[in-house]
Parts: C-alpha cells; sequence; structure tokens
C-alpha cells in the first residue's frame, strides 16, 4: 500500500506568501552584509573580512581537499606511453566517458620495449566523465591518474584549471591522447614491469646466464 | 509438430553408478570419444554428468586424451581389492567398502587421480569437492604459473583465459615462487594467421592433437628439454593450413592467437550472436563478436550434425565485405523505398507473362527465395541462380561456394544444375521475349548475361549489397543486407535448415531483403503475407514439400537446425 503523506494545512497568512518573499530576502540581505567567513573562503579573506565573494577568474579558488581532479594519461620518466590498451578503465568507467582505439595487429608499437602494445587514440569526454576515480583504481598499468593540482606546462594566463576545465563546443571537450598525455605529465614509475621484464629475458639469451641480482629492489 | 510430447523411450544405455560429492548417480558406462568410438565413462565425464565442473587444460572433448596439464586431479575412493575368496572387502552391513586413495609410501596423504583419463569403477567414490581435491588444483595451478607472465594486460586472450578463470576459482593469491620466471620468446610468426607466444604456453599440446589428428597436417611439435619447452613447427616451415585458426580457439591460455583478431578489441566488449558462416555450403555454425555495429570476429559455434566445434579459416576471415565502405547502401532509381516500391510494383502489374525472369542468388535467405518464387509464379517466370564453385577439403569446406544452394534448389528456383536456365535467359533477352530482369544477390554478367544483353532490357531490378556490374547497369536498384544484418534460415549442402540471427545494423538504406519482398508481393500480387521472418518462415515450411514432411517450424529449428530429406 502507498503510503498517505499529509498535507500540511496552511494558515491565511501563509498562503498570502509574501511573508515568504520578504523572508527569502532577509537571507540575501544577511549574507550580502555578512561579517561571518566560511571556511572555503577563510585564506581568501584574510584582508577583506567583509568579502565574502571571489573576484573569479583573477582571484583563484583553493580546491578542497576532497577534491579528485580529472582523469589524465601519464608518461614514464623516458617519456613513453604508460598506457597498454588494455581497456579496463573502458569497461569500468560508470558513464562511459573513456573510449580507447585499440592499435590493431598493425597499430604503431608501443613506446616502451617489451610492452607490446599502446592505444591508436585514447579519448576520455570530459562532459560524461564524473571523475569517480574508478580508471585510476583499475588500471594495471599505472597509466591514468586523476590530477587536481598543476600539470605540466600549466599557464597561469589561460587559467586551464581542472576545476575550470572550459570548452566552446563538445568536440573540444573531449579530450585525445596527446591533451591527456600532455596535461598528466610524468609519473615517476618505480616498478618499470616491462624494462624489468625485458632485461631478465635478455639476460637468459646470454651465456652464462647473467641474472640481475634479484636481493636488490630495483 | 513442435511440442507435441515424444512418447518413445531412449535405447537403454548400460549405466554405471557411482558417487560424486557423496550423491550416487547412474551414468553411461560408455562415452563416445573424439572418433565419435564408445570408450568408458571417466571421472570427468563423471562429474559432468553430476553438475560438477572439474577444471581442465590439455581435456578436450573432440580431441584424443592426452592427460598432461594435470589440471583435472581429483581425489577418489575405490573399492578395495578382492581377497582370496574372490569378493572384495565390505562393510559390516554389507555394502562394498571404500577406501580413499592414498600415497603407497605415504599413507597419510591423499593421492589423486586425473579425471581426463580415469575410467569409471563401479562403486567408485569421487570427491570432486574436497579439500584434499582443492589443495591438488591449488598445488597444479601454482606450478602451471610458474614461468607464466603477468601478461594480461597485452593478452589478447584476457577475459576468455582458462588460466584467469581458474586462478580465481582455485588459484592462491601468492605464488611461493622466488626464482626468475624462464623466458622464451614472444610474438612469434608461427604462419600466415598464427602468432605465437611461447612464454604464456602450459604445453596442454592441443594445438599439436587438433594439428595432427583433426587438420592432417602434423605441423606442430614441442621442441627443447625441460622449463624451456617451447611449440614450434618444423624447421620454421609456416603453420598455414586452412584451420589453423582452430588451434587459437582451443588455446586454453594466450600462448597462440589469432593475427586478425590481434589488438583488435578486448573480448569482454563483444556481443555474441549466433550465426551461419556463409563462405559455402557447409554452413558451418559462428558466433559473430560484434561491438557498436563493427563485426570484429566469427567463432565456431558447435553443432556435431555439421562442424563440430571447428570452422575453417578462410571461411572465418570472410566478414570483412560486411564493414566494408563500398556497401551500396542508397536505393537507386527512385527518390526512396516507398517510391521504388510503387514504381517497381507499376511497372510488374503491367508486365505479360513470361516475359519476367528472376535470378535469386544462393546467398539469399530461404525465405527470399520463397519469396521470389511466388513472384515468378505470378508472371510464370524462368527463375536460376548463378553457381560459384571452388576449392573443398575432405573435412569442412565444400566446393559449392553457395549457402544455400539446396535451399534454392527445394523451393525450385533452380533445378538439379543451378545455372541450367542462365542460356534460357539469355536467349529469351536476345529474342526480346523476356523484357524484365529481377535479379537478388548475383553478378549475372558472370554467368553469360553480359552488359549488352542487360542494356535491351525494359526493366532491370538489382538488389545486392556490394556494387558489381550488374548493379551498375540496374534500373532500380534496392540495397540489401548482410546476414549479419538480418534473420533467416540457410538450407546446407547436406539440407540441414538452419537459423541464423541479426548482430549488426544495416548500412544507410539498406533493408533486409525479404521485408521489401514481402511488400512487393502485396502489390503485385495482392496476397498479403507475413511480415515476421517468423511467420514468413512458417508459411514457407507449409507449402515447400521438404519443409513440410519435416512439419518445420521457426522456433523448432532451435540453435542448431533441423535436416531435411534431399
Amino acid at each position: 500500500m502507498p503510503k498517505e503523506v499529509q498535507r500540511v494545512k496552511l494558515s491565511w497568512w501563509e498562503k498570502l506568501y509574501i511573508p515568504t518573499f520578504l523572508n527569502g530576502f532577509k537571507v540575501t540581505l544577511g549574507h550580502f552584509f555578512s561579517f561571518k567567513k566560511s571556511k572555503v573562503y577563510e585564506e581568501k579573506n584574510k584582508d577583506n573580512k567583509f568579502k565574502t565573494t571571489l573576484n573569479y577568474p583573477e582571484e583563484l579558488w583553493t580546491v578542497p581537499e576532497g577534491f579528485r581532479g580529472a582523469p589524465y594519461l601519464v608518461s614514464d620518466q623516458e617519456g613513453a606511453t604508460k598506457c597498454v590498451s588494455c581497456q579496463l578503465c573502458e569497461f569500468v568507467c560508470p558513464p562511459k566517458a573513456i573510449r580507447i582505439t585499440p592499435p590493431g595487429e598493425d597499430g604503431e608499437a608501443a613506446q616502451r620495449e617489451g610492452a607490446e602494445k599502446m592505444p591508436e587514440d585514447f579519448e576520455i569526454n570530459m562532459l560524461r566523465c564524473i571523475f569517480c576515480g574508478f580508471c585510476e583504481e583499475v588500471c594495471p598499468e599505472q597509466a591514468i591518474y586523476l590530477a587536481k593540482d598543476y600539470y605540466e606546462g600549466y599557464d597561469e594566463k589561460l587559467m586551464n584549471r581542472d576545476y575550470a576545465m572550459t570548452g566552446t563546443n563538445r568536440e573540444e571537450m573531449i579530450f585525445h591522447k596527446d591533451k591527456l598525455l600532455k596535461r598528466g605529465g610524468t609519473h615517476h614509475d618505480q616498478i618499470k614491469k616491462w624494462e624489468k621484464k625485458t632485461r631478465e629475458a635478455k639476460a637468459q639469451d646470454t651465456f652464462p646466464i647473467d641474472l640481475p641480482d634479484k636481493s636488490k629492489k630495483n | 509438430m513442435a511440442g507435441e510430447i515424444k512418447t518413445e523411450k531412449p535405447p537403454a544405455v548400460e549405466t554405471i553408478t557411482v558417487k560424486v560429492d557423496g550423491k550416487e548417480i547412474d551414468v553411461p558406462k560408455l562415452t563416445p570419444n573424439w572418433q565419435n568410438n564408445l570408450v568408458p565413462t571417466t571421472v570427468l565425464q563423471a562429474c559432468e554428468h553430476a553438475g560438477i565442473e572439474i577444471p581442465h587444460y590439455c581435456y578436450h572433448p573432440k580431441l584424443p586424451v592426452a592427460g598432461n596439464c594435470r589440471m583435472c586431479l581429483v581425489h577418489v575412493g575405490m573399492p578395495g581389492r578382492p581377497g582370496p575368496d574372490g569378493k572384495p572387502p565390505m562393510n559390516e552391513d554389507g555394502s562394498l567398502k571404500i577406501d580413499p586413495m592414498v600415497l603407497p609410501y605415504e599413507r597419510s596423504t591423499p593421492k589423486g587421480v586425473i579425471g581426463c583419463a580415469t575410467d569409471l569403477i563401479p562403486g567408485m567414490e569421487i570427491y570432486a569437492s574436497s579439500p584434499e581435491t582443492k589443495e591438488m588444483r591449488e598445488a597444479v595451478l601454482e606450478s602451471l604459473l610458474i614461468n607464466h607472465p603477468l601478461d594480461c594486460t597485452i593478452c589478447d586472450q584476457a577475459g576468455e583465459c582458462k588460466l584467469q578463470e581458474y586462478s580465481v576459482e582455485h588459484g592462491q593469491s601468492e605464488s611461493q615462487f622466488a626464482e626468475y620466471k624462464v623466458h622464451k620468446p614472444k610474438a612469434v610468426d608461427l604462419g600466415p594467421r598464427i602468432m605465437l607466444d611461447a612464454e604464456r604456453c602450459v604445453l596442454c599440446t592441443r594445438c599439436i592433437r587438433f594439428s595432427k589428428d583433426i587438420a592432417n597436417d602434423d605441423a606442430l611439435g614441442i621442441v627443447n628439454r625441460g622449463s624451456y619447452n617451447t611449440i614450434a613447427t618444423f624447421l620454421d616451415t609456416p603453420f598455414d593450413n586452412n584451420y589453423t585458426l582452430n588451434t587459437a580457439d582451443i588455446c586454453p591460455v594466450g600462448a597462440l592467437t589469432s593475427k586478425d583478431f590481434r589488438f583488435q578489441m578486448r573480448v569482454w566488449f563483444l556481443k555474441e550472436t549466433k550465426s551461419l558462416c556463409t563462405d559455402c555450403g557447409t554452413g558451418c555454425n559462428t558466433v559473430i563478436g560484434s561491438r557498436e555495429n563493427t563485426m570484429y570476429r566469427y567463432e565456431p559455434r558447435e553443432n556435431d550434425a555439421v562442424n563440430g566445434p571447428w570452422m575453417c579459416d578462410s571461411g572465418r576471415l570472410n566478414y570483412k565485405w560486411i564493414g566494408s565502405e563500398n556497401r551500396l547502401s542508397q536505393v537507386q532509381g527512385a527518390s526512396g523505398w516507398a517510391t521504388a516500391i510503387t514504381e517497381i510494383s507499376g511497372k510488374l502489374e503491367e508486365a505479360a507473362p513470361r516475359s519476367v525472369a528472376i535470378i535469386g542468388g544462393a546467398r539469399q535467405t530461404n525465405e527470399e527465395l520463397y519469396l521470389l518464387k511466388r513472384l515468378a509464379e505470378k508472371f510464370e517466370a524462368i527463375t536460376d541462380s548463378v553457381p560459384r564453385t571452388g576449392k573443398g577439403d575432405r573435412l569442412l569446406s565444400h566446393t559449392d561456394k553457395n549457402p544455400n544452394s539446396t535451399g534454392s534448389r527445394l523451393i525450385g528456383i533452380t533445378d538439379e544444375r543451378p545455372g541450367s536456365r542462365i542460356a534460357d535467359i539469355v536467349a529469351g533477352i536476345e529474342d526480346g521475349t523476356i523484357k524484365t530482369l529481377i535479379v537478388f544477390g548475383d553478378d549475372v554478367t558472370k554467368a553469360g548475361i553480359s552488359e549488352t544483353l542487360l542494356d535491351k532490357l525494359e526493366l532491370l531490378v538489382v538488389s545486392d549489397i556490394l556494387p558489381n556490374n550488374t548493379t551498375s547497369k540496374a534500373h532500380y536498384l534496392l540495397p540489401g543486407c548482410a546476414h549479419a544484418e538480418k534473420r533467416g534460415t540457410f538450407t546446407n549442402i547436406k539440407g540441414r535448415v538452419q537459423k541464423f540471427m541479426k548482430a549488426l545494423e544495416a548500412p544507410g538504406d539498406a533493408r533486409p531483403e525479404w521485408e521489401f519482398l514481402h511488400e512487393l508481393i502485396e502489390n503485385t500480387t495482392g496476397q498479403n503475407g507475413f511480415s515476421t521472418i517468423e511467420g514468413l518462415f512458417n508459411q514457407m515450411a507449409n507449402e515447400v514439400e521438404a519443409f513440410k514432411a519435416k512439419n518445420l517450424t521457426w522456433s523448432a529449428l532451435g540453435d542448431t537446425g533441423v535436416t531435411v530429406e534431399i
């Protein structure tokens, strides 16, 4: 049985609605002359106690701690694309914002030796993206990260900060591989698994077998 | 009739009673092996009957048993040896005494047997889910994973890999192996269609057995010793028979992969649609793997009446034309479908009897050929198909390269020899008695009706998928659908009527031929037919003698089809 919701009966004074409007104006005016500082603007308001608004975009907002940022592709120290086009992020992405074009049989060889493949194209539709971070979590190659702060090549004047991601049309908001890699910057890979594997394999081709010392951690 | 309850009992089969996980079950004493000979039922098959899956790599129901991967180890209990009185040891209550198997030199350790190669013994107990069995599986899997690389991210098999599946189901999360993995050659070019990654191989020898025993090309073998065991071809001769891609299918890991599908798409994105191969008259059952209107691969679908679990390479790679850029996608000769159908029907209504000829290609479905036949009856038209022949072999590939020659004959589009009436059509066009030609899915210029002859026609209606010499001469060109874009049935060379499903959307304005043929027939003959493929098939099955004899219905066809008398 659906539950019946009892409606509140309004008095004639409430039915006028004018007092309600006045109440609303009171809140707005209260804020307008407010001396209170919200936590978010604390730092910005240090010099001007009365100010509650921001002169955006000349003044920038301090992004709160919990903001994850937007997903970008990263390169390793040698500048090679880390993504191997396994398409797990594409699979896990809840709003289906990611679209990877696999290289196919005769695609461009991977920039890292041993990794065999890398995506021909990697698209993230930033209008669809919900910035949940599943792609970062699922990535077995640590090739995609949500970056919230400055990335390499950040231009203060261009205002290309993550929370101010702008574009003039939908096409512009679909970021392709080059743009994602440029924004993602470098990730200092500690493990370098493909390089390690190739090194091991090469060592086994030689005689006597000359294996790297495994007791040393990289 | 469909839905009729079968009253006759299946012939009595000799059974054996065994216990699987404590539950008694009767299983047949004998089971057909890969050559269809009856051999004793194995422990693995008994568990299958009981609904319990025993993990395995090297065992394949359609290949000889090798018993080398050890993955199907199970702990079993056997009746004891007969004593001096000739009777096996009994329990106090008089039942057979069953002892769990143990190592002879260490009686506290349970001993496993490989399920794929151990025959059943009456009274045997199979502990398929016991802790002992689980421990055995974990140990075997750990040993198989010792040298297996962590390649899943770049491996095409990921998602349909038995090693992945069993690792999740039966594996330990950590390996105790602390040494370096043995590295073997990667991305080895085995042949024109197969790529080998030796590191990933678990040496189950399925590919070797398939090539030797099924494809009759003893091309593969294992070289080197110990952990350097590698699958290889003899002295680098290419592995290039017409069945090589089946080895990529049966490879339980990502060692053998198809070059055609290499790095194309991850398998978990593929939508699977039951379909048929159209490369020859055999009509192998297939599964189309497609994603968002792009077809990525064919895989064979098991049907023991037709192709078993195999299909040939030429058939498997014969799908690129479906997504071709050249596909006909616009109605030509009229502004759109509605006007084209009205104009053609108008012109056909004026046509005199015997002035029309119809070429219904044997690449069209049974339903379409049936509709064409009905159209032909109205005009007493000569009908025929263009025969296409090519190289065949003893296994699956047939010399008749049309997928529906039998259907075309049964429905009456052709006589015993397809193409024998084309000479009459040529003569008819030459002396001017045939003024209208309707061509579906064939290039008639290759069959003797030259382009100059086509110019003499008053009306040439052509429906096809790809452009050819005939379509360029058409007065009305109606773009049709590939089999992957519509539903329908084919009758294979042995008379098996099989249906296929729709996997893709047709490009542009292209429509399934049976849809607009149905409209055309309604306009010209005034007969109102079924506008669904199910109804159309059932109607056809009622009228075509061979189909009627078997009481065919769309639903009774099932996934694997029904064989009719040819």
